[in-house]
């Protein structure tokens, strides 16, 4: 499954300033590594030291936040947006 | 929670004042200022830490009391330039602390023990002019000629009014379906204001988007990359209270939630108070009031969890409807330090809380002061409010706003202007 992910401005060094990347992977977990392979030091960002999502860390898959469906287990269909988002906005 | 100070005077060339640097929340990880909001290591809210070594308390609190009637009495507390009070501004704050008695008959409290911090008297009738007019400063600072924000009303018209009087550009993101009396407040400015076919949530993630786009280039989004400099805002509201209570803490102090951070930052004020000399120490409770049909944090604290899970909102109290609260796990960390609590109430007793406010103490509040008002009587009822210390309760933006809530209020009678149509009315006293 190939998806595209949208990268925030913070994680953008570890993509070469790139916005947007494409990754592979049949769920979040799975592009997660697919990312890490390519952009070495991107996973520690977003996931915790127990392997969950960091508590600030908003991901959507296409329209869907994913803490209301499988959180890292959300699957991630051919030609799908992910996008990753600081939570600490608004309000 | 600790006060943040810094051993050296900056990190940074840009003038705001006392602040320093940016802190991570989380864990610790500093930055210099800047349009940043989100810790590069951890993801974690960025705050301001701030250089207060200076400062006695004396010479402070005669400085604070010899400064203008409005926010920027406190500017040596803020993230704001020294000579602030001389910029075009809304100059919010300095808003009535109402003694209750009559509420507080109502709800048994005891008489004299009962405040409402009113702020809908800000100019644009709720407490986002504060916020709004840190951010405008960091605007200025770091070069941003547009402002803009995600909204559920009350913040877009605040931007809208500060934008105008500064001569910048705004443009800000609603729902499309909030009350017509927030939509035509934040239209009537001159800015642009869009709708977005979502909820909050929806229109927060938009801009949160649009800011690492280069179509948002240059814009400053007061509650997104200005968010730690916007935060500082509700700050003033504890420094208000207890400046008006005679430089004294409160007892008790009841704050509607939102994303949390107006109630993240009255702890810190409260803190920093304390830590400058300014007020006496001394234990307070913070209590957090939500709506039930938005309320995350209060379920959350009920369930004792330290996290928050994110909610589809369904309130009349759209100015608190925010599923995903970003200061939802430190509002948790703040009641349970302190030994409040976070409480919810139905759309009904929030409709209920408002008449009952506005036929006591003569104050109209919108739906949100229903919420901290009608969260206030469950406390009381519940024994988790003691009604013998002094507690003070916000009221956060004006009835004008959130007409709807109360649409079935209305004319008690028609009468023919005569005495005998008066009299058979029963309207006699």
């Amino acid at each position: 499954m190939s998806v595209t992910v949208r990268i925030p401005t913070i994680l953008r060094t570890y993509t070469g300033g790139q916005a947007e990347v494409n990754a592979e992977g049949a769920t979040l977990a799975d592009v997660i590594a697919d990312l890490e392979k390519h952009h070495t030091g991107i996973s520690a960002r977003v996931l915790d030291d127990q392997g969950k999502l960091r508590r600030f860390v908003n991901v959507y898959v296409n329209d869907d936040d994913v803490r209301f469906e499988q959180g890292l287990e959300t699957a991630t269909p051919d030609g799908a947006g992910v996008s990753i988002i600081p939570a600490v906005a608004g309000g | 929670m600790a006060v943040q100070t810094v051993a050296s005077s900056t990190d940074s060339t840009v003038d705001l004042g006392p602040a320093a640097a940016l802190s991570c929340r989380e864990c610790g990880h500093r930055v210099p200022l800047g349009p940043v909001f989100a810790c590069e290591e951890c993801f974690g809210p960025l705050e301001i830490a701030y250089d207060f070594s200076a400062y006695d308390a004396e010479e402070l609190r005669k400085r604070i009391e010899a400064g203008p009637a409005n926010i920027w009495r406190y500017a040596p507390l803020l993230p704001v330039p020294a000579d602030v009070a001389d910029k075009p501004n809304i100059n919010p704050g300095w808003t009535k602390l109402v003694q209750a008695d009559r509420l507080a008959a109502a709800l048994g409290v005891d008489a004299g023990k009962l405040f409402v911090k009113d702020d809908s008297g800000n100019p644009t009738h709720s407490f986002k002019d504060r916020v709004v007019a840190q951010a405008l400063e960091a605007a200025r600072a770091f070069g941003f000629t547009t402002l803009s924000c995600s909204s559920t009303g009350n913040l877009a018209g605040a931007v809208g009014a500060a934008a105008a009087r500064a001569g910048f550009r705004s443009c800000v993101f609603i729902p499309h379906d909030l009350e017509q009396g927030k939509v035509v407040m934040a239209a009537v400015y001159g800015g642009e204001l869009v709708g977005i076919e979502g909820n909050y949530d929806d229109v927060n993630r938009f801009c949160s988007e649009l800011i690492g786009d280069p179509a948002g280039e240059g814009w400053g989004f007061v509650n997104v990359n200005l968010r730690p400099y916007y935060a500082e805002g509700s700050k003033t509201l504890a420094y208000e209270i207890c400046e008006q209570l005679g430089w004294e803490l409160p007892d008790q102090i009841v704050v509607p939630i939102a994303s949390g951070s107006q109630l993240t930052k009255i702890d810190k004020g409260l803190q920093e108070l304390i830590k400058l000399g300014l007020v006496a120490d001394k234990p307070y409770k913070i209590f957090g009031a939500q709506a039930e049909g938005c309320s995350p944090v209060s379920t959350a604290y009920k369930a004792g969890h330290d996290v928050v899970r994110p909610q589809k909102p369904n309130t009349i109290a759209k100015s608190l409807a925010i599923g995903n609260p970003a200061d939802g796990p430190y509002v948790l960390d703040i009641a349970r330090r302190t030994g409040g609590a976070v409480e919810d109430v139905t759309d009904a007793q929030v409709v209920d809380a408002i008449k009952l406010l506005a036929r006591t103490e003569g104050i109209f509040a919108e739906t949100a002061g229903g919420v901290t008002v009608g969260v206030t009587r469950k406390l009381v009822e519940a024994g988790l409010l003691d009604p013998a210390k002094t507690t003070v309760v916000l009221n956060t933006g004006d009835g004008l706003k959130t007409l709807d809530a109360v649409a079935g209020t209305g004319l008690t009678a028609t009468i023919r202007p005569t005495l005998d149509s008066f009299r058979e009315a029963g309207l006699a006293s």
